[in-house]
């Protein structure tokens, strides 16, 4: 048979496929991180635990009032949007006129709370969400066996990138939230309500975390820490694909997806820090990102 | 008449108690107390720890404990600051429970260089007991030589001789993917592949799928606690064991089973040295546990720190004081004798024995509701469920 790189070619198809699901989660939430850095310029730590509240809910909405799949995914990102609402009119909106280190360490600090609240609550060890039956069992495609759910979580998170990125950048309100990034008083001048965007952008980026835990809560375990193990490695895809940029963030995550997969096949013990190591070139070379504006 | 005997026999006791000095010891638990083993040690660790003082009856016999607690992150340099803290500062006389192998191998080294008392339920290395063993060091609960006996044998036994290993990457995943390995070539089987993950891990579908293109009859899950419940969920989605495949998870506690579902988790094999619902006597116990617990049952975790303490305390008790050579001599000539372990014995490298049980996961049908989770399959008896002294390399034996 023939190989590449002592590897079978069906393989390195199916490691590429498997980097890709993972890419999709890597691009939702690094795209919800570049939406909130974009427009509020406010580098949100609290978007792992965010990530992990979508799960949770998506869990307790089953559990306690039987709200299925389906739901869970137009519900949860509403339930944990308006959390987000709710912290970005009390406390967030607050540190505006500061540094931005003021802003990321309230949210580390909401981060760590919420984080010990569900722990204390939940434990570690996890809870059992089923994957709905619509989507359980799979295909197979010769190289690999593709469970239906996990080809769905690629879908999804596509069409969601693209719909964020068409919005943002190709609408008449994504032009009125990227005029007001850059000059707040003159869109304010023009009748439009500024502050109140800036809301609603920090609540659609927080539920972009939340869909990004419904579609998780079925293949990983739904457990507290499951935003933190995640955290660290979307934003070395944020700062790899340029801080704020919508597009970079889309494609470095699932760029950065599929190389880690090919990392855990050629040489598992080093895919945890693959990422930083890239970060690191690609900070040396563009200190920007690589879709980043030089500021 | 009876209530003036009473009260008389009081007093008698109290003077004659008066006279010996009271001894002061401090517990020290240090477990996971937020990550990934937080569930099978951290906070049900203290309260095992407390029940056995209690049980004890430690204020009745003249010994004040004081139990402290702290979170080692499993990480070996924040384990090993704590205990150098505990010991030199705090006042800190023995140190139970320490979970991750690597940091349990950290604290053991600190403990040894203070010479103090480790007790260790919570790690698997049997490091602990062979070349880097120590006399200041006791092996409660289990290792993985007992896991890999008690889970490989019973995989091997049943024809499934091919393994390809799923491995956490650091001392534990290490060692028990090494005793594993003794067990399975020992039977003529054969090791079509490994991939050692880091720890902890979230994705395993692409360790998953190498494990499926190997070709190996078993998948062994060389992890623990989180890792160990993601892989399991993640093979059942690819459809690894309808392929044809077994999995082999060698170290699942009774908190996996629970968090993973029956649904999941029937049919696994797995080997533990404690059950809630064994006996009476552990059934009891447990009751109290989970009460104490927010309703969880106690891992073989928590049972290991309770019956540590208390042999402990039984050897504070017999020397009168807390000489650590004495102690540790005294807890190791006594055969232990607990509700939790039954009958069993610490031997001179440290490791404690007693019998190890494997068991099969239920079905959901056969379940009567929550953590009713275990068919007992065998009883290994204490002589056989741990590797033999002399292989084990260590200094203190071939002394």
């Amino acid at each position: 048979m023939v190989e590449l790189f002592g590897i079978p070619p069906q393989a390195l198809f199916g490691q590429l496929l498997l980097g890709l699901i993972n890419g999709s989660f890597y691009a939702l939430l690094s795209l919800g991180l570049a939406v909130i850095f974009g427009l509020l310029n406010i580098i949100n730590f609290a978007h792992g635990a965010q990530y992990m509240m979508g799960a949770f809910v998506a869990w307790m909405m089953l559990t306690y009032f039987g709200v299925n799949y389906w739901w869970a995914l137009l519900l949860v990102p509403l339930a944990v949007g308006a959390t987000g609402i709710v912290l970005e009119r009390l406390m967030i909106s607050r540190l505006y006129h500061l540094d931005h280190l003021y802003g990321l360490l309230l949210t580390f600090g909401l981060a760590l709370v919420i984080q010990g609240l569900f722990r204390n609550y939940y434990g570690v060890s996890g809870l059992p969400y089923s994957i709905p039956a619509e989507l359980s069992g799979g295909t197979n495609l010769g190289f690999m066996f593709l469970p239906t759910y996990r080809g769905w979580v690629v879908v999804a998170s596509l069409a969601v990138c693209l719909g964020t990125w068409f919005a943002i950048e190709r609408t008449q309100l994504g032009a009125y939230l990227r005029a007001a990034t850059e000059n707040p008083s003159l869109v304010g001048a023009f009748g439009i309500n500024v502050p109140r965007m800036i809301t609603l952008t920090y609540g659609f980026g927080v539920a972009l975390a939340a869909l990004a835990g419904v579609l998780a809560a079925p293949i990983y375990s739904v457990n507290p820490n499951m935003g933190a193990d995640l955290i660290i490695v979307v934003f070395a895809v944020v700062v790899i694909g340029g801080m704020g940029s919508i597009l970079g963030a889309i494609l470095t995550g699932f760029g950065l997806g599929i190389v880690e997969g090919l990392v855990k096949v050629f040489y598992p013990e080093a895919s945890a820090v693959a990422v930083f190591v890239i970060m690191a070139l690609v900070l040396l070379v563009k200190p920007a990102g690589l879709f980043g504006r030089v500021a | 008449m009876t209530t003036k005997t009473l009260l008389l026999a009081a007093l008698a006791t109290t003077l004659m108690a008066g006279t010996a000095m009271a001894t002061d010891i401090k517990i020290g638990v240090l477990n996971d107390r937020s990550g990934v083993y937080a569930d099978l040690s951290g906070e049900g660790s203290v309260i095992a720890a407390r029940m056995a003082v209690e049980d004890f009856d430690a204020a009745n016999k003249d010994i004040n404990v004081e139990i402290v607690s702290a979170d080692h992150q499993n990480k070996p340099d924040v384990a090993s600051n704590i205990a150098r803290q505990w010991y030199d500062q705090d006042g800190v006389d023995i140190i139970v429970d320490v979970p991750t192998s690597s940091a349990a191998l950290a604290v053991s080294e600190v403990t040894r260089e203070k010479d103090k008392v480790f007790i260790n339920s919570g790690a698997g290395s049997t490091a602990l007991t062979g070349d880097q063993c120590s006399p200041n060091t006791i092996h409660w609960t289990y290792d993985t030589y007992a896991l890999a006996k008690g889970t490989g044998g019973a995989m091997v036994a049943q024809g499934d001789t091919n393994w390809f290993f799923i491995t956490a990457d650091y001392a534990f995943g290490h060692s028990l993917e090494e005793e594993t390995t003794k067990v399975v070539e020992a039977a003529g089987g054969e090791v079509m592949g490994t991939a050692r993950h880091p720890f902890p891990g979230t994705d395993f579908s692409s360790y998953l799928l190498q494990a499926q293109s190997s070709g190996a009859d078993v998948i062994g899950l060389a992890n623990a606690g989180g890792d160990t419940v993601n892989a399991i969920k993640q093979a059942a989605e690819f459809g690894i064991t309808q392929a044809g495949q077994n999995l082999a998870g060698l170290l699942i506690f009774i908190t996996d089973v629970h968090a993973l579902g029956l649904q999941a988790a029937q049919g696994l094999v797995l080997t533990e040295s404690f059950y809630w619902d064994l006996n009476d006597q552990t059934r009891e116990w447990s009751e109290r546990f989970a009460a104490e617990n927010g309703g969880k049952m106690p891992t073989m975790v928590h049972a290991g720190v309770y019956s540590g303490v208390m042999h402990y305390l039984k050897a504070v008790e017999a020397t009168g004081g807390k000489d650590t050579a004495e102690l540790m001599s005294a807890m190791k000539d006594t055969p232990t004798d607990d509700p939790l372990f039954g009958q069993g014995e610490v031997r001179a490298d440290g490791r404690k024995i007693h019998d190890m049980y494997l068991f099969q996961v239920k079905t959901p049908e056969e379940s009567s509701g929550p953590w009713d989770y275990y068919n007992l399959l065998a009883t290994i008896p204490a002589a056989e469920a741990f590797r033999p002294m002399e292989e084990g390399g260590c200094a203190l034996v071939t002394q």
